[in-house]
């Protein structure tokens, strides 16, 4: 673990592409070079690689947390590893590249900054690649790595680089990829992983450590449209607190200050910010994700579900969402289906009115004769629901653009969905 | 207007306070009992000070539960005592010893309390109809612990199904239980040792004494140093002496090995955290080494 300041900011990433594109090994190097390694784990690691018969650490057992997956030596479900230097700290969704890819994919994309792709250099992209660099697009994963690992088996070769560079770039602009940075490295031999390898004299561009040191993170959000969905109503009645009403949540977009006229959504009964409290201080303004509690000056009839947006730009209230829905179970998504749907802190009932079309993650081809979505399919979908959403699309807001659908009988989420528009 | 992204920058602990207090406010908003589960432990202090925070200047609206092993360190218990007074929440106290009295376990005399307190931990959910149970679990603790979803979905039995997780999709938790159910939430799976000791310093937290070093009568065994006490009593070959130690964890008395430390201040444990070479329950705790799956396997069983 590096030194520690309690100052220093937060990346997220998720990882993707299959196992032997060394994905366990990088992140292995990433948390060993960091020295987030501890001596226990390494020594049970190399305990049970050398009971197993390995010839080597098999780093993809700090990775492998449960008994099954030992078992069947494969990741099943998302692991999240941390690791900090100096400047940062880092939470890894560590994405299965296993059969329910997608499934696993939109979980760990869902709150990343970052995604990370790894393809082997011998074999270019395939088409786990491409669909992976399609789900980190769709989710708006605003910054991309691709590296291209394993350039010691293909002699440190540059033409080799440059073209599967070139190939990604020309497959990317069919996509949403704001920020991209490709790198060659060897996860094995920690070429340009950490430290800036002397056999890639032809590349000039950031070690991966560096760059995800030195990603700016903190523009990504969208801090205009003023988005606070109510979570809890704070009403101590207390001898101290009598006549205390304040409206607990977490600052989805925009900056909301002390004095501000807002509306209060669905009712749209309207008031002014009488005070923003962060525990037992008062702040002047609240942006995200800080959690805070919203004091308004009149007395106007607020609970959770509610939403405080500002006078002149608020989002509108809507019954008819259309959506890109990830489809996460066996039994597959019909017209007509019902489900139970959370947006922010807003529940309420779903039905499926139309499922236009079915996307091909690998081909971007939409076929509109479809009619429903399988396990993890991904399509887009026209609901109506009982409650009005205060949404705004995906790729505006992350926090209000999307939506989980869970199945009424067994409880389980069942879809994510992230939403073009409402109307 | 315009705002410049650079003014507008939380810092990682910050980002994990704001998290962490979304969930809390989450849960208190959509079950209908919940309850913090106390051990008295750093982790378990810093839940508490995060769930005052969600709800202030209202009064934290659930209990917090103690699992009481009867074998737990004085220094920590007189600490519970001081939150629980400080904050004025009701303490639920589920207690090994009742539980063996009436009859719902049983004491073999080999089973270690740490094991015991499953039971008694989901008997006590069950009598109390407790709906949503905090845990201070953290992801970074272990590696089945890395797999642990916020909201974990607990059956009838209290047991944990890892291929059955539902899926965690941004910041939206499904909550949706069955009768008889239950859910684990876990809002500080994001924190690592070294963000709670950070919170705990900068916050001003108040902690049980046995974390910074102190003078200890110890003893070896199994690598580990065992605090000398009637309840743990030596084997043959074992002497206790005193030496100057500190705790990384608090849990049983009987299982939990302290180290030797000088550390006596906040910024002094965090120095020597961020130089440890072992993690802390490898370190501290007897209760991990029975095997590779210790964890997972008690987790499965309902253990949090």
């Amino acid at each position: 673990m590096g030194a520690t300041d309690g100052q220093m900011d937060l990346l997220r990433f998720a990882t993707a592409g299959s196992v032997d594109d060394g994905k366990s090994t990088l992140i292995g190097r990433l948390l060993f070079d960091s020295k987030s390694i501890f001596a226990d784990q390494l020594e049970a690691v190399e305990k049970t690689s050398t009971d197993k018969g390995h010839g080597y650490v098999d780093l993809s057992l700090l990775t492998d947390g449960l008994r099954s997956e030992r078992e069947q030596g494969i990741t099943i479900d998302v692991a999240y590893r941390y690791f900090a230097t100096p400047t940062r700290k880092f939470i890894i969704a560590d994405t299965p590249g296993h059969v329910q890819y997608t499934r696993n994919m939109v979980t760990g994309a869902s709150t990343a900054d970052l995604g990370l792709v790894l393809v082997d250099a011998r074999h270019g992209l395939t088409e786990q690649s491409r669909r992976h660099a399609v789900l980190l697009s769709l989710l708006r994963v605003p910054h991309l790595v691709l590296c291209i690992n394993k350039m010691d088996l293909v002699d440190w070769s540059e033409e080799t680089y440059e073209r599967i560079h070139a190939e990604f770039t020309q497959f990317a602009t069919k996509l949403n990829i704001p920020d991209l940075e490709v790198i060659p490295i060897s996860a094995l031999n920690g070429d340009n992983v950490v430290d800036r390898s002397e056999n890639t004299p032809w590349y000039h561009g950031p070690t991966l450590m560096h760059h995800l040191e030195h990603v700016h993170v903190a523009s990504d959000r969208d801090l205009v449209d003023t988005r606070f969905p109510v979570q809890y109503v704070v009403r101590p009645k207390s001898d101290e607190h009598h006549d205390y009403r304040g409206y607990a949540g977490q600052v989805a977009g925009g900056v909301l200050k002390k004095g501000d006229e807002v509306i209060v959504l669905p009712s749209g009964m309207t008031s002014k910010i009488e005070g923003i409290d962060l525990f037992d201080q008062q702040v002047d303004e609240a942006f995200p994700p800080m959690s805070v509690t919203v004091r308004l000056e009149d007395d106007v009839d607020v609970s959770r579900g509610d939403m405080i947006a500002r006078v002149k730009n608020a989002p509108k209230p809507s019954q008819d969402i259309d959506a890109m829905v990830c489809w996460m179970t066996n039994e597959p998504l019909r017209p007509r289906q019902k489900l139970a749907i959370k947006h922010t802190t807003r529940t309420g009932r779903a039905m499926v009115k139309d499922i236009q079309y079915r996307l091909d993650v690998n081909s971007l081809h939409r076929d509109q004769e479809a009619g429903e979505l399988g396990l993890n399919e991904i399509g887009r979908v026209q609901l109506r629901t009982t409650v009005p959403l205060l949404c705004d699309p995906y790729s505006k807001n992350r926090t209000t653009g999307s939506f989980i659908l869970i199945d009424e009988a067994t409880g389980v989420t069942v879809g994510a969905g992230m939403i073009n528009s409402g109307s | 207007m315009t705002n410049t992204h650079a003014d507008y920058q939380l810092s990682q602990l910050d980002q994990l306070e704001a998290e962490s207090i979304h969930i809390f406010r989450e849960v208190a908003a959509e079950f209908e009992k919940p309850v913090l589960m106390f051990s008295g432990g750093k982790d378990s202090i810093v839940m508490l000070r995060l769930a005052e925070k969600a709800f202030y200047p209202a009064k934290i609206p659930f209990p917090i539960m103690q699992v009481d092993t009867g074998l737990d360190f004085p220094e920590v218990m007189e600490t519970r005592d001081n939150w629980v007074n400080r904050l004025g929440v009701r303490l639920v106290v589920a207690s090994i010893d009742d539980a063996i009295a009436n009859g719902v376990l049983v004491d073999d005399g080999k089973t270690s309390r740490n094991r015991m307190q499953t039971a008694t931990l989901l008997n006590a959910i069950e009598e109390n109809g407790f709906t949503a149970a905090f845990g201070g679990g953290r992801r970074d603790e272990e590696k089945a612990r890395a797999k642990e979803r916020v909201y974990s979905h607990r059956d009838e039995f209290g047991q944990w199904d890892p291929k059955m997780q539902r899926p965690e999709l941004w910041s939206l938790y499904n909550g949706r239980l069955h009768a008889g159910e239950h859910m684990r939430i876990f809002p500080i799976s994001n924190w690592t040792e070294l963000d709670i000791w950070d919170y705990i310093g900068r916050e001003g937290i108040e902690i049980p004494s046995i974390y910074f070093s102190h003078q200890r009568r110890v003893f070896e065994r199994d690598g580990m140093l065992m605090t000398e006490t009637p309840l743990n009593p030596m084997r043959d070959g074992e002497s206790a002496e005193e030496r100057t130690v500190r705790f990384r964890t608090c849990g049983d008395i009987t299982l939990t090995g302290c180290v030797e430390s000088t550390a006596s201040t906040i910024d002094e444990i965090i120095a020597e955290v961020a130089a440890a070479r072992v993690t802390e329950r490898g370190a501290t705790r007897g209760d991990d080494r029975f095997s590779e799956a210790a964890m997972e396997d008690r987790k499965k069983e309902g253990y949090f």
